[in-house]
């Protein structure tokens, strides 16, 4: 018997679960967010010790130098679960793929110069290294850290550098071929250029502190290194050039580093402000990472803009201090 | 020239190459074994990573449409069913037990096994394995939130489940699956890729997820159905990667064929013991019944698990020895299990009940070797007791194994008239088994699993009080204090289902679209 159960009104017992009503402020509906979010990670009577970790618990927040009354301070500005996060990144890849039709049917990569061209190949090509080791970096604070608020963004983050990582190679492979890649990897592992990046990377691989490795790869080098390539680089100075075909190539990576930057600032924000000592370290980190990171990046902006590239440097950590100072660490 | 003629084009496996495989680069500036610390203490030898197959080429962009696709669809049909109150939809108020055991004892494994790819996707070098399993730690978020937002509705309106995190990390029983996720991802990423992804996903699943899904789609609850189906494309690739992680790791390396071996042999019995939960389930939680345990281990574990050990005899790998007690207790899994959890209704957050006459005669005709022999009196005799008011709750704590963590309730392989104990000594202590399948994993880690978080142990140490109890108290009552632990409330989430709450709303409700007011 099929019955009508819409005409049906009846008083639920509760709104959320209890977990949730007692971070919320009592019972009331919650978001998807909250009930995807909030204390997902198990925190009592773990049973045993990790074979290859036996000094912390499977989830353990002494991982870190960080310390929170409540890992679950980290919130995620954009919401973000992982419906959320697909759908919102199908409506980019849509962009994308348009932007790359646009670029492909009109044959626009045929009429650019070639001066930029090989400038593209020369710069954009090799960062499919370095966005595959972010994967790699993202994957590891996600598996580390502490608490769903903290951990869980970083595995959209790592799957987004693998995303970035292969729209590069699409490019590579739209304004050069395979070779073009082999050479920007061969120029990765051997040319003066990139090894002052290559070993930042590298020396990344090895951070056991799961919010360090936040700070040195999704604060400070992709902080800078957006800001110098996409933005200045590409958006910029190329498109000056008759490069406004790259650009559209990779409006997925601006657009990206525009919305993912809110996330890593309100992160830094809230580490920040939990204490003096949090602030104290993160500002150490953000510091001697952002140095490494501008150091590393200057010989890499030089292939693009030659001598300017110390003055575009300078202005984007410029900018990064400001929005570190705005999300309250004084570098 | 006209590069764009001159370009030859990529065919698909050339193209997911470049733009997975092509990333990597071999280190300079830190060492391998420091940046890959894992890869070496479990004895697997890896010589070439590149040997790995791709076993779905799945690109970001791919991913993202796909998976957007299905999301959008998934939460169309939540939102319908919340609206629409499909709960009221279900076969019986019984059924929404299976959902209480689901999301306390299920959903929060999906969580583990995220974190656990993502440990195993960072562990590993090579680029292959590392992307399906990001890929794979992705999807289980999504298995764990869609889960839980399908769930949410239900916790409106029923007992139970409402604080289903808190209760994983507590409840006696829930320590089971707790366990044997925590058993995984503390093992090497080797050991956790084959008991993960090659013997709970690869072996086991179907007789984990599908009996929930399927047993979903029989007792009328949509939303339940929705997310187990759309999970299930998840499935189809996490399947094949588990298949392709064992075909790899015997590949590389004739040593590493013994040591998966253990694995499979130990996974497969630890899998097996969780599912324990399951064939009760099966055959006493479905108001309508899709098949029964038995039948749903010859199909899905005897016949197609036979096929797939034929197919790996190949690389020198047998089917798990426990397959053999495995098969001699099929016939009285699901009711030791049930009996258990019958005595102990005052303890868990669902709630238990006696079968029907209809029941009966549907276990009698599934299981003609056991069920009128051994069962059925004890059911008779209960359901006497509780029609005179003597419904059975057991107030004393059960042994339990130190491996699966499961009440001694097994009996000998072979007479299930006796109870099976097994036990060790190590270190000067007694440790107990329900099997010799549980001691022998003991022996060979003792390390590990003298660790083990055995809840009935935790009890008598007095750590399953809320702070601040005093247990020398007069009228100190264990079992109150250990239920406000759990914050599981007396007479609203346990006891028989005959009383609770869930059955006089539902039939209330019901009664509402049925009749006029
Ligand atoms: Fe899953
Ligand atoms: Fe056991």
């Amino acid at each position: 018997m099929q019955i009508d159960l819409r005409t049906v009104s009846i008083k639920p017992l509760r709104h959320t679960f209890d977990n949730i009503a007692r971070r919320i402020g009592g019972d009331k509906p919650a978001s998807r967010y909250q009930e995807g979010t909030l204390d997902m990670q198990q925190t009592a009577n773990f049973h045993y010790r990790p074979t290859w970790d036996p000094e912390h618990d499977i989830y353990d927040a002494s991982r870190t130098a960080i310390k929170m009354a409540d890992w679950y301070a980290f919130k995620d500005p954009r919401q973000f679960y992982y419906g959320a996060y697909t759908m919102a990144r199908a409506k980019q890849q849509d962009t994308a793929e348009a932007n790359f039709d646009f670029v492909e049917n009109r044959g626009l990569a045929a009429t650019l110069p070639e001066s930029v061209r090989e400038t593209v190949l020369k710069v954009l090509l090799p960062l499919r290294h370095v966005a595959w080791g972010s994967n790699m970096n993202n994957a590891s604070v996600c598996a580390y850290s502490y608490g769903t608020g903290f951990s869980q963004p970083h595995i959209y983050h790592a799957m987004d550098q693998l995303g970035i990582a292969q729209y590069i190679t699409r490019v590579g492979l739209l304004l050069g071929d395979v070779e073009s890649l082999e050479e920007a990897k061969r120029a990765w592992v051997e040319d003066d250029a990139w090894q002052g990046l290559r070993r930042y990377v590298e020396d990344t691989f090895v951070i056991k502190d799961p919010v360090e490795l936040f700070v040195a790869q999704n604060a400070a080098l992709d902080g800078l290194l957006y800001a110098l390539v996409y933005e200045t680089i590409i958006d910029d100075v190329l498109s000056s050039q008759g490069g406004t075909p790259v650009a559209m190539l990779t409006q997925f990576m601006t657009d990206w580093f525009a919305e993912t930057r809110k996330w890593v600032d309100a992160t830094v924000k809230i580490a920040a402000s939990e204490s003096a000592e949090n602030k104290a370290v993160m500002a150490g980190w953000l510091t001697h990472w952002r140095d490494r990171a501008a150091a590393a990046l200057l010989p890499v902006g030089r292939i693009a803009l030659g001598d300017r590239a110390d003055e575009a440097l300078a202005e984007v950590v410029q900018q990064f201090n400001a929005r570190m100072a705005k999300a309250g660490v004084t570098l | 020239m006209d590069m764009q003629v001159a370009k030859k084009k990529l065919g698909l496996k050339e193209r997911y190459a470049v733009m997975t495989r092509g990333l990597d680069w071999t280190p300079s500036y830190q060492k391998m074994e420091d940046i890959y610390p894992y890869m070496q203490y479990e004895g697997i030898k890896i010589h070439d990573w590149d040997k790995w197959e791709d076993p779905f080429r799945l690109t970001m962009d791919a991913y993202w449409k796909y998976q957007a696709e299905k999301e959008r669809k998934l939460y169309a049909i939540i939102d319908a069913f919340n609206q629409n109150n499909g709960h009221l939809n279900v076969t019986d108020a019984r059924y929404v037990n299976t959902v209480k055991l689901f999301i306390s004892g299920i959903s929060p494994l999906e969580y583990v096994a995220h974190r656990g790819f993502a440990h195993a996707g960072r562990a590993f070098p090579g680029p292959g394995p590392r992307v399906a399993c990001l890929m794979q730690s992705l999807d289980e978020i999504r298995h764990a939130q869609t889960q839980v937002h399908s769930i949410s509705n239900y916790n409106k309106y029923y007992n139970g489940m409402h604080d289903f995190h808190h209760m994983h990390d507590r409840v006696w029983f829930l320590s089971v699956p707790k366990s044997f996720f925590d058993d995984a991802i503390t093992a090497g990423p080797f050991e956790f890729m084959v008991s993960i992804g090659f013997s709970f996903e690869y072996v086991l699943t179907n007789l984990l997820f599908v009996p929930f899904v399927s047993g979903a789609a029989y007792n009328g609850d949509m939303g339940t159905m929705t997310f187990g189906f759309s999970a299930q494309s998840d499935e189809a690739r996490h399947m094949t990667l588990g298949l392709e992680v064992i075909k790899f790791i015997l590949e590389q390396d004739p040593a590493n064929v013994p040591i998966v071996q253990r694995w499979i042999d130990k996974w497969t019995w630890r899998g097996y013991r969780v599912l324990t939960l399951v064939a009760m389930m099966m055959d006493y939680m479905l108001p309508k019944r899709t098949m029964s345990w038995k039948e749903a281990w010859e199909v899905y574990f005897e016949e197609n698990g036979g096929a797939l050990f034929k197919d790996l005899a190949r690389y020198g790998i047998t089917m798990p020895k426990c397959a053999e007690q495995i098969a001699l207790e099929k016939d009285h899994l699901s009711h030791q299990a049930w009996s258990t959890f019958y005595n102990y209704a005052a303890a868990a957050n669902f709630h238990t009940w006696m079968p029907d006459e209809d029941e009966m005669a549907w276990l009698s005709s599934k299981y003609p070797e056991s069920f009128d022999k051994h069962y059925r009196p004890r059911y008779e005799f209960w359901r006497e007791q509780a029609a005179k008011g003597n419904r059975f709750y057991n107030k004393t704590l059960p042994m339990l194994c130190q491996t699966c963590q499961i009440p001694m309730l097994f009996t000998e392989p072979g007479d299930p008239t006796k109870i099976c104990y097994r036990e060790v000594d190590y270190k000067g202590d007694k440790y107990h088994f329900c099997s010799d399948h549980c001691k022998e994993i003991f022996e060979h880690e003792p390390e590990k699993y003298v660790q083990s978080w055995l809840p009935v142990h935790q009890i008598y140490q007095g750590n399953c009080f809320p702070e601040g109890t005093d247990p020398t108290v007069e009228g100190f009552d264990p079992l109150a204090a250990v239920l406000k632990y759990y914050n599981l409330e007396f007479g609203r989430d346990n006891l028989d289902f005959d009383i609770s709450e869930d059955k006089k709303n539902f039939a209330e409700w019901r009664g509402q679209a049925t009749k006029n007011a």
